[in-house]
């Protein structure tokens, strides 16, 4: 299939629907309206159900409703529509229902404004949901990974019965990019026994809930949720090294933000400074194991982002101490220039 | 090495929008990485409308031009008012001259005025102005030959489009012989 050009919102929606999307349930909020637009127009054509809900808290448990009788479902939001919808995703996690969910992420807190962000990294690993529950968070850099993750998310959610997140924001969803979607790989994926569908009375209903009252069962389900979570968290984690080799600085960033660290990487280069970046491609599982192998040249690190300071927190917690760890980040919808943050660089390395 | 890193700005339907798609993805079929971006947010009616396009050899960072353009297109005075500092040192500015007469103050980069209204009108559709600047641009930078923006138009503006394919065409060869004529008069001087 040859490359089209097309904006990180319609590769979405398209990978979507050859990852196997079957219901879209979403209420409108800029900038993912692209990903509703196009699967309004796509979905119904390829023999799924698109209905826009009204509001963010009724497509969320649409979700819920179509993932609980195995339809393949999905929801996309920007952050304050995610905010409203985290109860929800509480409840996919504890009802173990296979659903995706795409955050394209603008400026908070609060409606704040329509520019991109990465200020929802919180929200997308720690959850605004109650409970003890994790829930498996893709963060692509470019229009095509956008859509290889969106391609591999709905297998992913079957296989491990659960939500799984794709992180984008403002900037990745209105650029466009060439794109091109190879075939899926086949995954066998287990039956959806557990689904409340009609049977004609030859078996015991299925019940799908997450009200638990007693106390030995719901510790007994949580402990059997970690060790799910923890399975993930062993399989699942992805991050991308570039130039980390000999690097003195490792920085380390993540979607959009990555993109321009990359750029301000190849300007140090440029004046000898050896700096790299670790690129996490999953949010939650965090990949700390990159920090396990940062090369011995590397004296500081410095995590950059679209935030006043998130991802950074659990850069702390993988470098435990071994190295400082420095912030730079810009907010409110601001995207930081290459140039600033080499001179960022310079001041923290004292090379000005 | 190509690292061509563009904005283009005018009005809403001025078609800055189109003729940064038109390059992008004629870059993408001649194996180019590229990338488009929009300029979205509240704008008032007739504000300014602009997107960035990178085409390069390598990989795209960064798909926002800012202080680093290698070409600025304007199309109204606004968009020369906001963008003329974006132009980077020894970079390109060229101007809708039909519509700005502001002179540009800047001695450090190449400005070219254009009257691609005038010309567009020449072409039989007053609306191609877009497409002028973008001949002028291809002349005077190239990282795209006119042949992969034909193709790039088909699929683009769709099929019902095609029947426009040819006037539009001879608008960028107009916009490209505006300019030549001006390079090498002022390469004389």
């Amino acid at each position: 299939m040859p490359k089209s050009l097309m904006k990180g919102n319609e590769a979405l929606a398209l990978a979507a629907i050859k990852g196997g999307c079957s219901h879209f349930f979403g209420y409108p909020i800029t900038p993912q309206n692209e990903i509703p637009e196009f699967l309004a127009r796509e979905l119904p054509k390829a023999g799924g159900v698109f209905l826009q809900a009204e509001s963010e808290l009724a497509a969320i448990n649409m979700v819920y409703g179509a993932a609980a009788t195995g339809g393949r479902a999905m929801t996309s939001s920007s952050s304050p529509g995610i905010a409203l919808m985290q109860e929800g995703m509480s409840s996919l996690a504890a009802a173990e229902l296979p659903s995706v969910i795409v955050n394209v992420q603008r400026g908070g807190p609060g409606i704040g404004t329509i520019q991109p962000s990465q200020a929802d990294y919180y929200q997308m690993t720690r959850g605004g949901g109650n409970g003890d529950y994790r829930i498996l968070s893709f963060a692509p850099a470019t229009v095509q990974e956008g859509a290889e993750m969106m391609m591999a998310a709905f297998d992913l959610a079957d296989f491990y019965r659960t939500p799984v997140f794709i992180v984008s924001d403002g900037m990745l969803g209105q650029m466009m990019e060439p794109v091109e979607f190879p075939e899926r790989p086949l995954r066998t994926l287990p039956e959806k026994s557990w689904a409340a569908v009609g049977h004609g009375g030859s078996r015991k209903p299925n019940t799908i809930k997450t009200l638990v009252l007693d106390p030995g069962l719901l510790e007994q389900k949580n402990l059997r949720l970690q060790e799910k979570f923890t399975r993930i968290a062993a399989t699942e984690s992805r991050f991308e090294n570039y130039r980390t080799d000999e690097a003195e600085l490792v920085l380390c960033a993540y979607g959009s933000t990555a993109r321009i660290v990359k750029n301000s990487i190849d300007l140090l280069a440029e004046e000898g400074i050896k700096a790299g970046l670790i690129r996490p491609q999953t949010l939650w599982p965090f990949p700390s194991s990159a920090f396990q192998q940062l090369p011995p040249t590397c004296r500081t690190i410095l995590t950059v982002e679209m935030s006043c300071g998130q991802m950074v927190d659990d850069v702390r917690l993988a470098v435990n101490g071994r190295l400082p760890v420095a912030f730079y980040g810009r907010s409110g919808g601001i995207i930081p220039v290459p140039e600033e943050i080499v001179a960022h660089i310079k001041v923290l390395l004292g090379r000005v | 090495m190509i690292n061509e890193r563009i904005l283009c700005a005018g009005f809403g339907g001025q078609g800055v929008m189109s003729i940064g798609q038109l390059l992008a993805y004629a870059g993408m079929l001649e194996d180019k990485h590229v990338t488009w971006l929009p300029s979205y947010g509240p704008e008032m009616r007739g504000g300014t409308a602009y997107c960035s396009v990178v085409v390069s050899d390598k990989p795209v960072g960064s798909p926002i031009v800012t202080g680093n353009a290698t070409c600025v297109i304007v199309m109204n005075l606004p968009s020369l008012l906001k963008f003329e500092a974006s132009v980077k040192p020894g970079g390109l500015l060229l101007i809708n001259s039909s519509l700005i007469d502001k002179p540009v103050d800047r001695q450090d980069i190449e400005v070219y005025g254009i009257l691609a209204n005038e010309l567009a009108v020449k072409c039989g559709i007053p609306r191609a102005a877009n497409m002028v600047m973008l001949g002028a641009y291809l002349a005077l930078a190239g990282p795209v030959r006119i042949e992969s923006i034909a193709l790039a138009f088909k699929k683009v503006f769709g099929a019902k489009a095609e029947r426009l394919l040819d006037p539009n065409i001879q608008a960028l060869h107009l916009g490209a012989e505006a300019v030549t004529g001006l390079r090498q008069q002022s390469i004389a001087a």
